[in-house]
């Protein structure tokens, strides 16, 4: 790929260097990782260390570094969501989509990954998918929340108790 | 936009928005932000194509408001006048609440809240007991106004304690009434911040920095994104005042990268507050220059602690730094800087317009005014209540909260997140503030209040944490970094059946060890959790240590479900749903697990209607 979108978001940062945690937020928006030869390129256009843009890369969890799908499955196992069956959905949704936590599907449909608390405490289990929240997800739900993505007609339904 | 200039223009404003508003007309506020996993964005949707189809433009007022508390009965609506709360509205509802509620303006019965105490239906919210026994102050604006029109701020008085503090105070006047206000921080520590805002005011240096903090981490509290998705301007209009009594003329708020919809409003609001002259260049033509960047954290716990956060700010690794020098004097880019909580910053408006005593008024001693936490895990009523401090926690749980869910037995609270711990049965009477919570072994944290029943385990619980913590911790300093690890291994083992003698002693040592040696609060208070637990369910240790036992039937290793035959009606759900094909049994008769087969997925145990499904 041509480097003419990350041109664009590295001038709207004005080459910042302090800006690099928002530039690469940027540009993993645009396809939902980070390249390696984007994250070179960066650095050399920056003139940062590849060693600290990778350093940024690496520590914060929202960075991937493999491609991922094109929905992202975020599994909250916050407290509440542990104390109330967490676990059991995520179990349900590797067996689903035949796909471990961190992973992505052959297809790029999904990826599946697990968050620390979306702030939807009272809903819990909570699990979204994309920009779209569930509450009160039992595993017994899951493979209609996720059909609904796959088939491509969009969120699964509206909210459940 | 014509910029406000002055007090009194600033007062005609309001009174044109005043002034132009149908009092005739009915409203009515949907939450759109918390209940969104509810669905509320579809009733959101069928409300507005229905109004705009059926022609009631005139008669009712859509607003799509922030997080109204009671999340258990989302999508949660209330129509003015009368105060008609409708829960669990929806899509489907929507075409009888506009024939009937908003043009015939009669109440529809179905759609009411019932009191499962006296089993009757409640019409009004305010006559609710969820909501009669809390007072909202600092969120009084959330769920009543359009968090996205800065109007519906403006109407009510919003940004008059700006214009007060920034026409009428001197800024060490405004330091000194908050600090005789007695506000404490928020997020956790509760350090005075009258007081930290003096020190960034005397502290040399000409650029000074105001930063709030909304990387809400904590797992189980969301008061903060509450506030920022539903009152962005209070937050806005704190921040302006500290930094006019501070020096500052830049502020930053840092905002969790989970919180999609807190960053939309946010940034809205700062738009909309700088069209109207409130921020920016000469606000309300005193002068005084401010203006606020939001910047999104990238997922790591540790940078809710203030030097991470800095670090993180300046596009670094979100690694802490050891205090020898505050961050008042030397924070952000080694600038003097404040940090606050959003919490914090959201109170200061209240305290400017009201006076600190009417704010010390409230509260016990050495901690005033009120705080909102966010009600939790296995209680019957979920969401966000703010109480005044020194509340009991029973009152909490059993009075707002309606006591636990399905009638099961209390155990525990965990209050103040992985850095707190948990509260049991018998001192549940202690009253809730931070320093009664201290003495508890617990902390007051950013809020997060997590009721545990008789089917959570302890030693489960304070795995969870540790293993949480374990991964976010950033491996800077030797204590937290291993200290952790050594204590997750230890924690698995005792769940899984491997505890030995002498556990639970060296668990409490390592605990030591990385209270007094870590390099910041996270790897300091991250034995709480295991201290906690350890110092009030021991027994629960010892059952999973020497006999092998999780009463509750957590650690999978530990128990084994059966059911009771005289419970069982032979129903054959728990039969037809269990993944290994370990029960067997007939139609209308008991049914048997094989022990040997079953992988105590719990799937039977949560399906069962008849509860019949016990742990041994």
């Amino acid at each position: 790929m041509g480097f003419e979108k990350v041109d664009e978001i590295l001038e709207n940062y004005a080459y910042k260097h302090d800006a690099l945690i928002g530039i690469l937020q940027d540009v993993q928006r645009l396809e939902n990782y980070l390249p390696q030869e984007t994250l070179q390129y960066i650095g050399r256009e920056l003139e940062v260390p590849l060693s600290r843009v990778y350093y940024i890369a690496t520590f914060y969890k929202s960075f991937s570094l493999e491609p991922r799908g094109r929905h992202i499955v975020k599994v909250c196992l916050g407290t509440a969501c542990h104390l109330n069956g967490a676990v059991q959905n995520l179990e349900q949704v590797e067996r689903v989509l035949s796909i471990r936590e961190g992973e992505t599907t052959e297809d790029r449909m999904f990826s599946l990954e697990t968050v620390n608390c979306v702030g939807t405490c009272a809903l819990a289990p909570v699990t979204m998918v994309g920009e779209d929240y569930y509450g009160a997800v039992t595993p017994g739900r899951v493979e209609k929340i996720l059909s609904a993505y796959s088939t491509g007609s969009g969120s699964a339904e509206d909210g459940k108790d | 936009m014509e910029k406000i200039k002055s007090s009194s223009q600033l007062e005609h404003y309001r009174e044109s928005i005043v002034h132009k508003r149908d009092v005739g007309k009915k409203v009515i506020r949907l939450c759109n932000t918390g209940c969104r996993g509810r669905g509320s964005s579809k009733v959101a949707e069928a409300l507005e194509n229905q109004v705009r189809e059926a022609n009631l433009d005139d008669k009712v007022t859509i607003k799509k408001t922030g997080c109204h508390g009671f999340c258990q009965i989302g999508s949660v609506m209330v129509i003015e006048p009368g105060n008609i709360l409708y829960q669990k509205v929806k899509p489907k509802d929507v075409p009888e609440i506009l024939s009937e509620t908003i043009v015939k303006g009669e109440v529809l019965d179905r759609l009411l809240y019932r009191d499962p105490k006296s089993g009757e239906k409640i019409r009004r919210e305010a006559d609710i007991p969820f909501y009669q026994h809390q007072s909202k102050t600092v969120s009084h604006n959330t769920g009543k106004i359009d968090p996205t029109d800065i109007e519906d701020y403006l109407a009510p008085g919003g940004y008059g304690a700006l214009d007060k503090a920034l026409t009428t105070m001197k800024p060490m006047g405004i330091i000194e009434t908050v600090e005789a206000s007695g506000l404490r921080g928020r997020g956790g520590g509760g350090f005075p911040a009258g007081r930290k805002w003096r020190s960034c005011r005397e502290a040399p240096g000409i650029i000074k920095y105001v930063i709030a903090n909304g990387d809400e981490g904590d797992p189980g509290a969301f008061m903060d994104r509450s506030l920022m998705e539903g009152d962005p301007h209070s937050i806005i209009e704190g921040m302006i005042i500290g930094a006019y009594a501070i020096g500052a003329h830049e502020g930053f708020v840092y905002v969790r990268d989970e919180y999609p919809i807190a960053v939309e409003h946010l940034s809205k609001a700062i738009k909309q507050a700088e069209s109207l002259g409130l921020l920016g260049e000469d606000i309300l033509g005193t002068g005084f220059d401010f203006t606020i960047r939001i910047i999104t954290g990238a997922g790591a716990f540790v940078c809710g602690e203030s030097t991470a956060l800095m670090n993180s700010l300046e596009g670094r690794v979100g690694e802490p730094r050891a205090k020898y020098v505050h961050t008042v004097e030397s924070g952000l880019w080694d600038r003097p800087s404040t940090l606050n909580n959003v919490e914090t910053w959201a109170n200061v408006p209240l305290i400017i317009n009201r006076g600190a005593q009417w704010y010390a008024d409230t509260g016990t001693d050495t901690s005033k005014g009120t705080k909102i936490f966010s009600l939790v895990g296995k209680v019957r009523n979920t969401g966000l209540v703010e109480v005044p401090m020194g509340i009991n926690l029973s009152e909490i749980i059993f009075d707002i909260g309606g006591g636990i869910k399905r009638d099961k037995k209390f155990k525990a609270v965990q209050t103040g997140g992985p850095s707190g711990g948990c509260i049991p049965m018998n001192k549940i009477d202690m009253p809730v503030d931070y320093d009664s919570l201290k003495q508890l072994g617990a902390i007051m944290g950013s809020g997060g209040m997590i009721v545990m029943d008789e089917n959570n385990c302890m030693v489960d619980t304070a795995k969870y944490f540790i293993n949480f913590l374990m991964y976010e911790s950033c491996g800077k300093c030797v204590p937290c970094r291993e200290g952790l690890k050594q204590m997750h291994e230890i924690l698995s083992n005792i769940c899984e059946g491997h505890g030995q003698e002498g556990d639970l002693e060296l668990l409490q040592k390592l605990a030591s060890f990385m209270v007094d040696a870590s390099l910041c609060a996270l790897g300091g208070t991250a034995p709480n959790p295991v201290l906690s637990t350890i110092s009030y369910f021991r027994d629960e240790y010892e059952a999973h240590i020497f006999d092998k036992k999780c009463r509750a039937g957590v650690c999978r290793n530990l128990f084994d479900y059966y059911i009771d035959e005289k419970l069982c009606n032979g129903c054959t759900l728990c039969r037809v749903k269990c993944p290994e094909e370990a029960i067997s049994g007939e139609k209308k008769k008991p049914h048997v697990i094989d022990e040997e087969k079953c992988i105590r997925c719990g799937i039977c145990f949560s399906l069962c209607k008849k509860e019949a499904v016990l742990v041994k």
